[in-house]
């Protein structure tokens, strides 16, 4: 039974660095996500995830690091949807439309162009969880340790951010600058993810681990906690289950967080269709207002 | 007269170059109260946002406190107008009144002891000490309102915007904003709160009717006449 659990880390030092890197995964994207599951930022993410398809394809073109290609790429993502919604009348959702569809095209005709890429846009779009190395996963250790403190030192903006930009605003903080650092965050959450779940695939840690913590937390530091632990937990599951089945290692992990959420979101139903079964909500001045 | 808090002369707000009220000109003193009375799109919201300094003037002067508005946030207490939050936000009613303390700490002070006794303090005064722990979407609508007023109270501000405090609102809730506002006066406080309440508005001290401009301004009694009140309404209400 023991051997089912732990001997396939044991055993094999790549199982070891995959968990490794697979927990430092789980612990950026649950910093991260928490913001873009309370800003409703997904489908931002989902543009910068994509927008860094083009930068890395044209980065191996040029043989150049995959990680400032990320970069250049979500940084010209980014600003180009500043510039469309400050120019033009159109919103930032057609903003993030247009370029999100033109750049993952542009990054597909790049990766076609020849034949050895083939396997490559596999390797960036789903990640190579298994082949992660010590000197990749120093880097993203490092990267979670900066969004970690970044965010702890803006986490009145921040919160303030969630609920409204005038609030932000009125009480005295720069709000296009904390905006621009919580996209950063977001960013660099991205750019230490993609080598080991692909940028595709990060998108599933960004979002369900926070979701999942989103059901049963009232703090924002314990979402981000619990949204860590979940997102650990599947980074577990999903290589055990991996190892044992033979399956591709990014895809379980992802699998196993929307399960996770699932399960908790089943429960946290059940549970509260009993509660309110039990006591018929207690009486507020308001009236007639109760949870739902 | 520079001991005026709130000082606008001429003042035309809106948004970019379209201005929404032509002409606002005022000049308030600590402890006022003053209403800003009109329909719905009658550029209350407008006016307030422009005091509390987040969309700029289109023409004229507005100062608070001798300064460019926006530049004394801890001494501004601003709630906004259905200042109920996202479902998914995880805050509960304690952390929502922490944040009045926000302006005051910044980025990154430490919140003191004196911060959690503020706190405690503007939570029993608007009687919500008992859903302290509770999330805030948990809370009803008055329930709601009381927490942000709580926090407001917690800004330990000069001057406060309140955008329509009283919406929604039962008779219960009302009162307690109303006892809300009279305890900031209490403490010197210049409050602006906006309201389509005629009675809400024969409270203050001032009474600005506005529909795109300011139709009259003065005293309540002076002010809240049959044919003013028909002036505001026809101007927005043709619908």
């Amino acid at each position: 039974m023991i051997d089912y659990f732990l001997a396939p880390f044991l055993d094999n030092e790549f199982m070891r660095l995959a968990l490794l890197a697979g927990l430092v995964t789980a612990v950026i994207c649950a910093v991260a996500g928490t913001f873009i599951v309370l800003r409703g930022l997904a489908f931002i993410g989902d543009a910068l995830a994509h927008g860094v398809l083009p930068g890395i394809a044209a980065a191996t073109l040029l043989g150049v690091s995959t990680i400032v290609g990320a970069a250049v790429g979500a940084a010209v993502l980014v600003g180009g949807v500043g510039l469309i919604t400050r120019r033009t009348r159109l919103s930032s959702d057609t903003a993030i439309g247009l370029l999100f569809v033109g750049m993952l095209a542009l990054g597909v005709i790049m990766t076609s162009r020849s034949a050895s890429f083939a396997g490559d846009l596999t390797r960036i779009l789903f990640g190579e969880l298994l082949g992660v190395n010590a000197g990749q996963l120093m880097w993203m250790i490092i990267a979670t340790l900066v969004v970690g403190g970044v965010t702890h030192v803006c986490r009145r903006p921040f919160m303030l951010l969630c609920i409204s930009r005038d609030l932000a605003r009125a009480n005295g903080f720069n709000a296009s600058l904390f905006e621009a650092l919580m996209m950063s965050v977001i960013g660099v959450a991205i750019l230490a993810s993609f080598q080991s779940v692909g940028t595709l695939l990060v998108f599933g840690l960004l979002i369900a681990p926070p979701s999942t913590a989103a059901l049963v937390t009232r703090r924002l530091h314990t979402m981000i906690i619990v949204a860590s632990i979940s997102g650990a937990l599947a980074t577990y599951v999903g290589l055990l289950i991996s190892f044992h089945h033979d399956l591709a290692a990014g895809a379980s992990v992802v699998v196993s967080a929307t399960a996770i959420f699932v399960l908790v979101f089943t429960a946290a139903t059940v549970r509260h269709r009993r509660m309110s079964d039990s006591h018929p909500a207690v009486s507020h001045t308001g009236g007639h207002h109760h949870a739902h | 007269m520079h001991t005026d808090v709130i000082v606008a002369d001429h003042l035309s707000v809106g948004y970019g170059s379209s201005v929404v009220v032509e002409d606002v000109s005022l000049r308030l003193a600590p402890g006022t109260l003053a209403a800003l009375m009109g329909s719905n799109g009658s550029g209350k919201s407008t006016i307030l946002k422009t005091l509390v300094g987040l969309i700029p003037p289109v023409h004229g002067e507005v100062t608070i406190f001798g300064d460019v508005p926006g530049r004394h946030p801890a001494r501004t207490a601003y709630v906004p107008q259905h200042s109920a939050t996202s479902e998914t936000l995880p805050l509960r009613a304690r952390d929502v009144v922490a944040m009045g303390r926000y302006a005051h700490l910044g980025l990154l002070s430490r919140f003191t002891r004196h911060d959690r006794e503020v706190v405690d303090a503007a939570m029993s005064t608007m009687g919500v000490t008992m859903f302290a722990d509770k999330p805030l979407q948990s809370l009803s609508g008055g329930q709601c309102q009381r927490v942000h007023l709580a926090q407001a109270i917690a800004h330990d501000a000069d001057v406060w915007f309140l955008d329509e405090p009283t919406a929604g609102l039962d008779a219960e809730g009302r009162d307690t904003v109303t006892s809300c506002v009279a305890a900031a006066r209490e403490r010197g406080a210049c409050v602006v709160v906006s309201t389509h309440d005629i009675d809400e508005a024969r409270e203050a001290d001032v009474v600005l009717l506005v529909a795109k401009e300011v139709i009259a301004q003065g005293a309540p009694r002076e002010v809240l006449t049959d044919a003013n009140l028909r002036r505001m309404y026809g101007f927005t209400g043709q619908h």
